[in-house]
């Protein structure tokens, strides 16, 4: 839509010249670009401007209920009409919760002129409404804002939602988004009602303080080639009640700045690139003012990926590998409780995937139908294999005393685990190992038809974890 | 500011409605006859436009939390600790910028200032008036106001408080004006609010000023006459008990910002530090 609107202005302008050249005229004052309608109401006592579905619900494939959206002439706060939302309870046959957007009906709207999204609302019963905002268009939902959980009152209440920058709006559609569940009443349907609704210029939106990163200045690395995300957006506005309202806009409001554009750069949708060697701080702006919050990110150069795998994909059952097409996992971390302290998991590295544990002593792949019943899936017949292969990569200094037990837990009439050491003479720091170990070596595993579970343990004979930080890939059966 | 009170917005509007039923039993009422402004003689004017430097012929330092003048937390159990350290009172870019850190500062949380023009500049009747932007947030307590000369001996409310404009910071879009004397200080004070229409205190400039003449003051916002007061007022508010001062002695004036206090209450997790109060220029006018 931006780029019809750029279109639009380059028409004119290419007009504009050519008037210029024929006649050797001034700019006469007439010359006025393409503008959008500047009506700021949405729903008084009937739609305004909307297309004619009115309501676009969510995806009723993802659970949304299409059925609890409508007016209601019998409750208004003003006039004779106003929206009204039956939100349903969890286990509704027609959708756990409800939600969608209001569509402008022509080609966008200039919102430039206001400054927030009001509107009226009561409900049956005090609840929260887990979004309000507006911006999203199901298209680019390049302006989108979002407030979360406001809490509706049982009296009629008004209800301010600040535009982060609104001279970004001159062509916007998406009036209105809402999304409602019943976490705030333990699972109780309710009903609430909207009237009202528009965009105002209030005059009081003020004290703008955005955030990038939740307001946090933090550190990473990164590798080159690799994109981050600019995380915690969110700004901060006071209202003409004295309170702090906090909204999350898009990363389309913030003019992103890299200190450094030999190391990284960031785009308008909020994505770091890290394009070389080096530090970059990344901070922002939204609307001049300066953003809470920045990322130093350090590039130590490529990420230096394990070797590709050259199995046969028909003989191999995989767990993880970019090579190969994984079986159903339930969890990449286990994240055992209470004694196991390994974070991280699954993490992209440029178009690829890695697994990276930190603080590991021990930690599960897990891929059966015991442990978490709700994740169940189905584990590995081994009985036709011969061999397991993982690729090893530690991230940290190797002593000698470090270890790392790999378990292989089989799921049968009853659980048998089979394990096999890796010694820490076999790894090298920042460089990946392979191991191809027979399953046959993995002592005490008597029966193969069943195994659920590959445990990665660092812990020494003293129970003290010896390798903290490791990379893992390639890890498949065949 | 003075002394502990709490803030009674109704006395006015008591006040008004009373005023409203004179208006059917009497063509000529106070209301109607409010005093045409014709103070129109400059006698002082400070537009801060020396940078880095606040000009100490015109004004005043109050110094500390209020104990060696023997009212400490100044009265109202404020929190700051006045100085007059570049850091709380200075002039920049054509403003008088007042401005309440937090810190710890002589056993007080908070740091700020209050300049006054006792002895320097003290004036009976006139225009008073001041452009100024607010702070913001929950236990701020900016004001401009007026104290009445005590080198008499004549000790507050004898002396009589008019308090130009107030605002606490949690409430951006509305101000007060109040005057105290004997039998209406304190809790008892004289004060109306106002309310702004579409702008707040906080992010633009208004102009705060009184016109204030023999048996009236005139309270004023931009250009919107918002309220006016006389001796007729007081003993309406005070069942005759109160005690007009105002035509007695000379008032100088107070621009400060306070941290906490009585009326306020205390800043909170969301109050932003530092808070500035920035003042564009005071004027005063004769007759």
């Amino acid at each position: 839509m931006k780029k019809i609107n750029y279109i639009n202005k380059a028409l004119v302008l290419l007009a504009v010249i050519s008037v210029m050249f024929a006649c050797e005229r001034g700019l006469s004052d007439d010359v006025e670009f393409a503008s959008f309608p500047t009506t700021g109401d949405i729903f008084t006592d009937a739609p305004v401007g909307l297309t004619d579905e009115f309501f676009v619900s969510f995806d009723p494939a993802g659970g949304a209920n299409t059925q609890g959206f409508g007016t209601d002439d019998n409750v208004a706060f003003e006039g004779s009409s106003s929206i009204r939302i039956d939100v349903p309870a969890p286990n509704d046959p027609n959708g756990g919760f409800i939600g969608g957007i209001f569509l402008d009906r022509g080609t966008g709207r200039d919102l430039s002129g206001y400054d927030a999204l009001t509107f009226w609302a009561r409900a049956s019963t005090t609840a929260s409404i887990g979004l309000f905002g507006f911006g999203t268009d199901f298209v680019e939902n390049k302006y989108s804002v979002g407030k979360s959980d406001t809490q509706l009152s049982t009296d009629w209440r008004k209800y301010t939602i600040p535009i982060p920058d609104a001279s970004k709006l001159i062509q916007e559609r998406g009036m209105f988004i809402f999304s409602a569940g019943t976490n705030s009443t333990n699972g109780f349907g309710f009903t609430f009602w909207i009237d009202e609704l528009r965009f105002e210029n209030l005059g009081t939106i003020a004290q703008s303080r955005p955030q990038i990163f939740g307001g946090q200045d933090i550190s990473q690395q990164a590798f080159t080639d690799t994109t981050l995300p600019v995380t915690g957006l969110a700004q901060i506005f006071n209202l003409e009640d004295g309170s702090n309202t906090t909204i999350e806009p898009a990363a389309a409001y913030f003019d992103f700045e890299s200190s450094n554009l030999d190391v990284a750069i960031v785009n308008e949708q909020g994505e770091i690139s890290i394009i070389g060697e080096g530090t970059a701080v990344i901070t922002a702006q939204l609307n001049g003012v300066l953003a809470e919050g920045s990322l130093e990110v350090t590039s130590i150069g490529s990420f230096q990926f394990a070797p590709v795998p050259t199995e046969d994909p028909a003989s191999v059952v995989s767990l993880f590998s970019d090579a190969y097409t994984d079986i159903p996992v339930s969890r990449y971390n286990s994240f055992f409780e209470p004694f196991q302290t390994t974070l991280g998991g699954v993490v992209p590295v440029a178009d690829q995937s890695i697994i990276s544990y930190t603080d590991l002593n021990f930690v599960g792949i897990v891929f059966n139908d015991v442990i978490f019943p709700a994740e169940a899936v189905p584990p590995i017949n081994a009985t036709n294999l011969t061999t397991m292969h993982i690729d090893v990569n530690v991230q940290e200094a190797v002593q000698s005393g470090d270890r790392l037990l790999l378990e292989l837990t089989n799921y049968g009439a009853s659980e048998t685990v089979g394990s096999y050491l890796i010694n820490g003479s076999e790894l090298v720091q920042d460089t990946w190992v392979s191991f191809d170990i027979p399953l046959s070596s993995f002592a005490g595993l008597t029966d193969m038809s069943r195994i659920g579970l590959l445990l990665f343990n660092s812990s020494d004979s003293s129970n003290n974890p010896t390798i903290s930080n490791v990379f893992l890939d390639n890890i498949y059966f065949y | 500011m003075n002394n502990i009170r709490i803030r009674k917005k109704q006395t006015m509007k008591t006040l008004l409605i009373g005023l409203i039923m004179l208006v059917s039993l009497s063509s000529c009422n106070t209301d109607e006859a409010q005093t045409v402004a014709t103070f129109d003689n400059l006698v002082l004017e400070d537009n801060f436009n020396n940078d880095g430097t606040i000009d100490t012929t015109i004004w005043n330092f109050d110094i500390g939390d209020g104990t060696a003048q023997g009212i400490p937390g100044w009265g109202n159990n404020e929190l700051q600790y006045y100085t007059d350290r570049s850091d709380n009172a200075t002039v920049e870019n054509g403003f008088l910028l007042i401005t309440a850190k937090q810190e710890e500062f002589n056993g007080a949380q908070y740091t700020s200032a209050r300049l006054q023009t006792k002895n320097k500049f003290q004036q009976q009747y006139g225009r008073f008036e001041a452009r100024i932007r607010l702070p913001y947030g929950q236990g701020m307590w900016p004001a401009f106001w007026l104290l009445g000369d005590d080198s008499d001996g004549s000790i507050w409310p004898q002396i009589g408080e008019i308090d130009i404009m107030e605002n606490v910071g949690d409430e951006p879009i509305q101000i007060f004006g109040t005057v105290h004397g004997p039998g209406y200080s304190g809790a008892e004070s004289v004060s109306k609010s106002y309310t702004l229409e579409g702008s707040r205190v906080d992010t633009e400039f208004h102009v705060y000023g009184i016109e204030w003449g023999p048996n009236y003051i005139n309270y004023y916002i931009d250009d919107v006459l918002y309220n006016q007061i006389t001796p007729e007022d007081i003993d309406e508010a005070t069942n005759g008990q109160g005690e007009w001062v105002f035509n007695d002695r000379p008032f100088y004036i107070i621009l400060n910002l306070a941290v906490g206090g009585n009326l306020p209450g205390p800043p909170n997790a969301e109050t932003e530090f530092p808070q500035t109060m920035l003042v564009d220029y005071v004027r005063v006018y004769q007759q």
